[in-house]
């Protein structure tokens, strides 16, 4: 049986861990597109996803947001990914399938994967 | 939309986008397989004039880019199975969206992850004050994010995936506890 107990776990938990986090380490924002057309075509999902991965790697210097519309509605579930200091990389077409290696090569080894990316697709 | 849970979903992005600082989701359901749905806000409002055009999605997709296709579609769920959606709002106090869905109609979508999308609002309004409450015959729950917030305490936002996951598996029991009661009582019936 979950109870409200268990958030004072959660708490004390992320506490420590955001006393270890490097000052210096740069903050990385995941956007998902989650408008009516990114709902109806499946950001749910992939949303999930990502935290689900976020959370498994522990990845504390990425921030998982949700956004509206981005403006090329047949092309999602879409996902911007921001690190500082490079330009913005789009993925479009998302998949849940998908997430684990953009996880890992995007957001921990800095590598972008193309093949999933709008200008892959385009 | 494949899932009720997935219009909720959309419908509630509305009352953020409008400045709401609370936002109630209440979903009830009665003995006759009627589904109430109410999400009510205390957003920015809509005056007579722009609440008389957003449920047609013709008039509005110029106008009222920020409500496009979602009250409309929600609106053609609804009626579909036989059932109602409407909108009372006023300047300044906030919105409030009812739609009532006949569960047993052929053409009523399936809840679907209803743990899941409500564990999303509070993932992507970590800010705001959400109260969510089910009921059926026979028994209820209600989540209040304050409450979350009071034990996570300043440092740790309802957006951190660690409290979404936790939200989502907390919210699935409550419904599993749920469905245990109603259909025990179908089964007393």
């Amino acid at each position: 049986m979950k109870s409200l107990e268990e958030l004072k776990a959660i708490r004390e938990h992320m506490k420590r861990q955001m006393d270890l986090r490097d000052q210096s380490s740069d903050n990385i924002r995941v956007a998902v597109g989650m408008a009516t057309c990114g709902i109806a075509a499946g950001a749910k999902p992939v949303l999930s996803a990502f935290l689900e991965e976020v959370e498994k790697l522990g990845l504390r210097n990425v921030t998982v947001t949700q956004t509206g519309c981005i403006g090329v509605c047949r092309l999602e579930p879409i996902v911007e990914i921001y690190v500082p200091g490079e330009e913005k990389v789009t993925y479009v077409k998302m998949k849940p399938e998908m997430v684990p290696e953009i996880v890992q090569e995007h957001l921990v080894n800095h590598r972008v994967v193309e093949k999933y990316t709008i200008g892959a697709a385009e | 939309m494949k899932e009720l849970a997935l219009y909720f979903l959309d419908i509630v992005k509305n009352s953020t986008a409008a400045g709401a600082k609370q936002v109630e989701l209440t979903l009830t359901e009665n003995e006759r397989q009627t589904l109430t749905v109410v999400i009510a806000d205390n957003g920015k409002g809509m005056s007579p004039e722009l609440l008389a055009t957003v449920v047609d999605p013709f008039t509005t997709s110029r106008t009222t880019r920020k409500v496009g296709m979602g009250i409309p579609l929600y609106r053609m769920a609804a009626e579909q199975t036989g059932g109602t959606m409407s909108i009372e709002s006023a300047l300044g106090v906030g919105t409030t969206v009812t739609a009532v869905f006949h569960l047993d109609h052929i053409d009523c979508p399936p809840m679907g992850d209803l743990p899941g999308a409500a564990a999303m609002m509070i993932q992507g309004s970590p800010d705001i004050d959400f109260v969510l409450t089910h009921s059926v015959p026979g028994g209820e729950y209600t989540l209040d994010t304050r409450q979350l917030r009071q034990i996570l305490g300043p440092d740790v936002p309802l957006s951190a995936p660690e409290v979404f996951l936790w939200v989502q598996d907390y919210l699935a029991e409550q419904e599993k506890n749920l469905n245990a009661v109603s259909s025990g009582r179908q089964e007393k019936e």
